[in-house]
């Protein structure tokens, strides 16, 4: 066991486990962000119906990074969630009402609009929750021998807040290039509109963030200044995919303005995790602080590295089955 | 009365538990149920197997939809807050929660889109095998969770290293001693907890006359299960009881009731127990009752409450009723699966309607028994979240405060609710329309999906048209 750094192992499992999930989840949650601003009811059908049969499957990557996490990094675990206690809270009813408004909203006459409000207040709620807890990571938490001794509400700062924000333009962006993606017609025209303003947004944010992270925390600042001047391909790469999905949304190239989108998260992620690299609870603890027994790591990893070929493969199997575009009065319903 | 952050917690982490776990017991035994019908429908090649499979999937698909929708709060519990009992067990409940979500998910995730789409796409065999899976995976999931408790309630296998627990076997880990006996205890739950529902709806078809056939013969076949089943459960709770005897002695004397450790002790029948008076203030019981069951001898020394501080003592009054009331229950379903033996024999079984009534009450009573096991169990392992060895004291998030509990707690009761009536409601409708003729059609519009449980059952929210299949 000890030719392995199974900290390290675990470590990429679980990042690659949470960038599954942003990409996945961020863009149905962005259709939901998008759904009060949709132009009519053909519409909305459209939008649900586009994510219906994969959405599930994409929240799943949650509940396996979060048991993941007990299993190999209880420390990050044990911090992470009484410090974001009544974030968490909000975004597990947000993905409540959603969840529940998938299932629903098909099936009612009457109370329609309330599941589509339960839909995009759930999406919107659980997103700008997640975001929070982005700023919040930055921010960096305050432990005393691996316990958490911040306030209730230490999360939520103006600095976590844009951060809230950001992300929520950012999934409605993940979500309006996968619309293009999937839909036709007004509906797509509409969505294609909507990408142009959301990317600026995103990259309005993103410049903000850029520019206060430093003055929130000094060690941020010196890695990006000093040390690894490598690290500038990340924003470079953002910024480059930025101009690839404004250019590709013009151009009608619907699928490569898609995946430049993820592109730019990717970079944003990594940037996120090279700033902040190795704590995983900043500003102290590291990823090897917050290991699980080396036993323990082991015994789950056998389980792990059976299953997850296993999922990934059932995914891309699923994603490929409802491939194609969804017509207005037609889903998979 | 200030807020206190740990008896917050505790009622927190109670309600969300019995909400989430009335789901679950319900959807194992329902999810073999179906496997049953459809196996039969593979063997017989009988139609009225396939059309009783259809119409329980449906409601299995709601049931497990909320159940789903529920259970995403558990995983965040532990963490938000009992962070400390994370901290503590980590190396030990860490992988077997991940292998519960890893095992059991991604079987019944693969095999749910075949069950509850597939009718018509593969053969009945393969259907009946996608069946078969997503039961088995309800049961791996319950194995991982059982485990998990049983050794919250009788930890071995660890030792303690810089206040931290460490592996030392996991056989050891997995396996405790009450494992075997909670996990039989749990499995009979289920099966009787699906099966008195099914006597439930098909009683409620038979009375008023609809598809008389088919719920007959649902209706029969469960009466002779539950006719095994529910004795059973009786022998495997005895066995359960004696097991506790042995390992959470304590436990066991607050379900009896029992103060001083004594020989002769009766068995309660009613009483008022006082933890502050150290007695029970009035007492109906059997003499020699209890010493009777737990030593098999009615001179047998039954530990009393007295041999711990009163402080580590659980609330003994709790644990006291909701034993009677899992036990009144169980006995309730003796009867009734008994009481449908000897109606067969006058051939009035499919009549009565006194009887065919009762047993539309009777889909409560394992839900009843269920949770107030679960009391039992939980309540009683009191102050202890994993047993003489972490109290719920040092088990709490360290930096909780009673506010941020109560707002959450009201908030996820909130949460809850909605998700509850709007579920519960949407069942009712979904069993009003009863067995549906099979339409072909309606499945070729729906490819093969993955897990979206409830889109399988094709009936409007509110309204009456069927239009709502966009």
């Amino acid at each position: 066991m000890q030719m392995f750094d199974l900290s390290l192992i675990w470590a990429v499992i679980i990042a690659v486990g949470v960038i599954m999930y942003v990409l996945m989840d961020g863009f149905d949650l962005g259709l939901g962000i998008l759904f009060p601003f949709a132009p009519d009811e053909d519409a909305r059908d459209v939008m649900m119906n586009s994510v219906a049969p994969v959405w599930d499957g994409n929240e799943t990557w949650l509940i396996l990074g979060g048991a993941g996490l007990i299993g190999a990094f209880p420390l990050v675990y044990t911090i992470l969630l009484p410090a974001l206690y009544l974030g968490v809270f909000l975004m597990l009813a947000g993905l409540i009402f959603r969840g529940v408004a998938f299932e629903f909203r098909f099936k009612s006459h009457r109370s329609k609009r309330y599941w589509s409000l339960s839909f995009a207040g759930g999406s919107f709620l659980a997103a700008f929750a997640q975001g929070c807890v982005v700023g919040a990571y930055i921010q960096g938490f305050e432990t005393a021998n691996g316990v958490y001794v911040g306030g209730a509400l230490d999360w939520l700062t103006p600095f976590t807040i844009l951060t809230g924000f950001g992300l929520v333009v950012g999934y409605a962006l993940l979500g309006a290039t996968w619309l293009v993606l999937k839909s036709e017609g007004h509906v797509r025209d509409w969505a294609r509109a909507l990408v142009p303003k959301l990317l600026l947004g995103v990259l309005a944010v993103f410049a903000i963030v850029s520019l206060w992270t430093p003055w929130i925390d000094q060690g941020v600042f010196d890695r990006w200044f000093d040390h690894l001047q490598v690290i500038w391909l990340l924003p470079g790469g953002a910024l480059l995919c930025a101009l690839g999905i404004f250019l590709c949304n013009r151009h009608g190239r619907e699928g490569a303005a898609f995946l430049l989108t993820l592109g730019l998260f990717v970079c944003t992620y990594l940037g996120l995790i090279v700033s902040r690299w190795p704590y995983v609870v900043p500003p102290k603890i590291t990823l090897w602080d917050a290991a699980s027994a080396p036993e323990s790591q082991f015994f789950l990893l056998i389980g792990m590295l059976f299953v997850l070929p296993i999922v990934l493969v059932y995914t891309a199997w699923s994603y490929w089955v409802f491939r194609g575009k969804v017509r207005v009065g037609e889903g998979y319903h | 009365m200030a807020l206190d952050p740990i008896l917050l917690s505790r009622l927190q982490f109670a309600f969300v538990v019995s909400f989430h776990a009335i789901f679950p017991v319900f959807t194992i035994g329902l999810a073999s149920y179906v496997a049953v019908l459809q196996g039969l429908y593979v063997a017989t090649g009988n139609a009225v197997w396939d059309r009783l499979g259809y119409f329980w999937t449906k409601i299995f698909a709601v049931v497990f939809g909320i159940g789903v929708v529920s259970g995403i709060v558990m995983a965040f519990q532990f963490g938000t807050n009992w962070s400390n009992f994370v901290r503590f067990a980590a190396n030990i409940i860490g992988p077997l929660l991940s292998y519960e979500v890893i095992t059991a998910f991604f079987l019944e995730a693969g095999f749910l889109g075949v069950l509850l789409f597939g009718r018509h796409r593969v053969s009945p065999s393969v259907h009946f095998f996608a069946a078969l899976m997503v039961a088995v995976g309800t049961f791996i999931s319950a194995f991982w969770i059982l485990v998990s408790n049983s050794w919250m309630q009788t930890p071995q296998g660890f030792e303690i290293r810089e206040g931290v627990a460490h592996v030392t076997s996991w056989m050891e880990a997995m396996f405790t001693p009450s494992f075997p006996y909670r996990f039989a205890h749990m499995a009979l739950a289920a099966f009787l907890t699906g099966g008195f529902v099914v006597c439930g709806v098909s009683a409620w078809f038979l009375i008023r006359g609809r598809d008389v056939e088919a719920h007959r013969r649902a209706l029969s076949m469960t009466l002779w299960l539950l006719l095994i089943l529910a004795p059973l459960q009786a022998f495997v709770g005895d066995e359960h009881g004696l097991d506790t005897l042995e390992h959470q002695p304590m436990k066991v004397a607050a379900m009896e009731g029992n103060w001083d450790t004594q020989s002769n002790v009766p068995l309660l029948l009613f009483a008022l127990p006082d933890r502050e008076l150290q007695a029970n203030r009035m007492e109906i019981g059997i003499p020699n009752g209890a010493s009777l069951i737990l030593r098999h001898d009615p001179n047998g020394v039954v530990p009393g409450l007295k041999e711990i501080p009163e402080s580590q003592q659980p609330p003994v009054w709790m644990v006291f009723y909701s034993f009677r009331v899992m036990v009144a229950m169980g006995l309730l379903m003796i009867a009734f699966a008994l009481a449908g033996l000897f109606l067969r024999k006058g051939g009035r079984l499919y009549t009565s309607r006194f009887y065919l009534r009762g047993l539309q009450f009777m889909s409560l009573a394992p839900f009843l028994a269920v949770l107030s096991g679960w009391f039992v169990t939980e309540i009683g392992r009191s102050p202890w979240l994993v047993y003489n060895v972490l109290s719920y004291k040092d088990a709490v998030t360290p930096s909780l405060s009673g506010w941020m509990v109560l707002v959450t707690l009201i908030g996820y009761i909130t949460v809850y609710a909605v998700i509850f009536v709007s579920g519960v409601y949407y069942l009712f409708k979904v069993i009003r329309q009863g067995l549906d003729e099979l339409d072909p059609d309606e499945e070729i519009h729906d490819a093969d999906r993955p897990a979206r449980p409830l889109s399988a059952t094709h009936v409007p929210f509110d309204g009456h048209t069927s239009a709502s299949r966009s």
